[in-house]
């Protein structure tokens, strides 16, 4: 049976989830519009560093976090500076853990998506007035709904997902830092192999519906713009 | 004449030492493996037969051992799990023993600046207490006693960073996400730790944590593990033991 401490570490990364999910969106639509339409040279740079984590192992972005979550750390320090304590540890620095592992599975679907749309649509949407923010809402976010939806469902499994990380950075505290994953290792790690059974298939039943519903709602939505 | 005892003597010696000459697999815990490589070169001279290390945390090479990892010898950071093997029936009977016990240290850095570790602990001068996890972790259970004891567990139970092993807990204090951290005494001495940074807590605060090993059922190097669990109960041994940071079984009595 689910314990009261594999229930919080349900919560704990739902929220988690969400929360890097929505801050992902904000910073990624952005980002991706930027990096689809700059002919700026620094483009390839910011391309490279957001595309990393998808190839450093994450036991390497954990180290050099917790390094930078430290009160003489990089983050940590500014952190310390505007008034908070110690980063490592909470789910605030889970949280920027999470945006910084999983920004390329936003960043990249959206930068393909808003590549896609054609300029003249965009000129087109200029000469009838409407002012670039206008048309960036009215034309461009629609336009580049398939690319949205898989940005938002790859950000919000990636993180669910998340292990490494985690791990490195959580101090594995219960209903703060401690996620599913981490739940998941411990029980596999004290022997109690009936809970680990439990939290994993719930986990593998719950990624699989999340992209079974996105690749369905993607498709569908291909093939209503077909028939038009 | 002289030269057919020449190469007979060779062959003998090439021979022998092949025959005898095995190598042999050894999981060790993470913690341990340090150690591990300070006797093995020992053994190596003595002895012949070489060792083939692998180092991960006890829980770990309990579930690859469960499901055939092919090792001589499994050294563990705690009881526990070379007992589950032995009621499993994967120990060689009667190989189970206490290699070394292991001791249990608050570090506390810069003790200069804030204080001595004992005291920090006792009057909650920290910001963050890194344990090992008590789920996982066999220093983490003598943390977690050791804090019960001091009557100090209810009050820093939810707050305490837990590392996923002691190597993990190590790092928390050691990049200075946590200012204090229960670590192993073993870890401290290979990092070279001024010991004003750190108690070593009494031994009557906490259950010994007992490091056993055992030699595998599956072993086909069986001979060779014996005479390795015989070095590693000699003086040669013990002696590294010591000065790594371990006390051995007998020095608890």
């Amino acid at each position: 049976m689910m314990g009261p401490d594999d229930l919080s570490a349900l919560w704990v990364t739902l929220r988690l989830a969400m929360i890097s999910t929505l801050l992902l969106l904000m910073v990624g639509i952005p980002l991706a519009w930027w990096l689809a339409r700059s002919k700026s040279r620094i483009r390839t740079l910011v391309e490279t560093l957001i595309a990393l984590p998808l190839v450093l192992p994450p036991t390497v972005l954990g180290f050099y976090l917790l390094i930078a979550l430290s009160p003489s750390g990089f983050i940590g320090g500014f952190w310390q500076a505007m008034g908070g304590k110690g980063l490592a540890f909470t789910f605030t620095g889970l949280v920027i853990g999470s945006v910084l592992y999983s920004m390329p599975f936003v960043v990249q679907p959206l930068q393909n998506a808003f590549a896609a749309i054609d300029r003249r649509t965009l000129e087109a949407a200029a000469t009838l007035r409407a002012s670039p923010l206008n048309c960036f809402f009215t034309v461009v976010l629609p336009l580049a709904r398939p690319g949205l939806i898989t940005a938002s469902t790859l950000g919000f499994a990636h993180t669910l997902g998340e292990f490494g990380v985690v791990l490195m950075i959580g101090g594995n505290i219960p209903g703060e830092t401690q996620v599913l994953s981490i739940a998941i290792y411990d029980h596999v790690e004290s022997l109690a192999y009936g809970q680990a059974h439990l939290l994993s298939a719930g986990l593998l039943l719950f990624s699989f519906l999340i992209l079974y519903l996105v690749y369905r709602m993607n498709g569908t939505h291909f093939l209503h713009r077909e028939q038009r | 004449m002289r030269f057919t005892s020449f190469f007979s003597g060779l062959f003998l010696l090439l021979t022998g030492h092949l025959a005898f000459a095995a190598t042999l697999s050894v999981a060790t815990a993470s913690n341990f493996s340090d150690t591990l490589k300070r006797i093995a070169p020992a053994f190596e001279k003595a002895t012949g037969h070489h060792l083939r290390i692998s180092a991960a945390s006890s829980g770990k090479l309990y579930a690859q051992i469960r499901h055939g990892a092919p090792y001589d010898l499994f050294l563990s950071a705690d009881a526990a799990r070379p007992i589950a093997l032995e009621q499993e029936g994967l120990n060689l009977p009667g190989s189970r023993f206490t290699y070394a016990v292991g001791q249990l240290a608050l570090w506390a850095p810069d003790p200069a600046n804030h204080g001595l570790a004992q005291k920090r602990l006792e009057n909650h001068q920290f910001r963050r207490l890194a344990i090992g996890n008590p789920k996982t972790a066999p220093y983490g259970i003598a943390a977690m006693e050791t804090l019960k004891q001091l009557g100090l567990w209810d009050a820093l139970v939810n707050d305490a960073a837990r590392g996923e092993n002691i190597g993990q807990t190590f790092q928390f204090v050691a990049t200075g996400n946590a200012d204090i951290g229960f670590v192993a005494l073993s870890q401290l001495i290979q990092a070279k730790i001024d010991p004003a940074q750190y108690w070593v807590i009494p031994a009557q605060h906490h259950q010994p944590i007992l490091q056993q090993g055992i030699i595998l059922k599956r072993s086909a190097n069986k001979k060779a593990a014996e005479r390795f669990f015989d070095f590693i109960k000699g003086p040669a041994a013990e002696q590294i033991l010591r000065e790594s940071g371990y006390l051995l079984e007998a020095a608890k009595e």
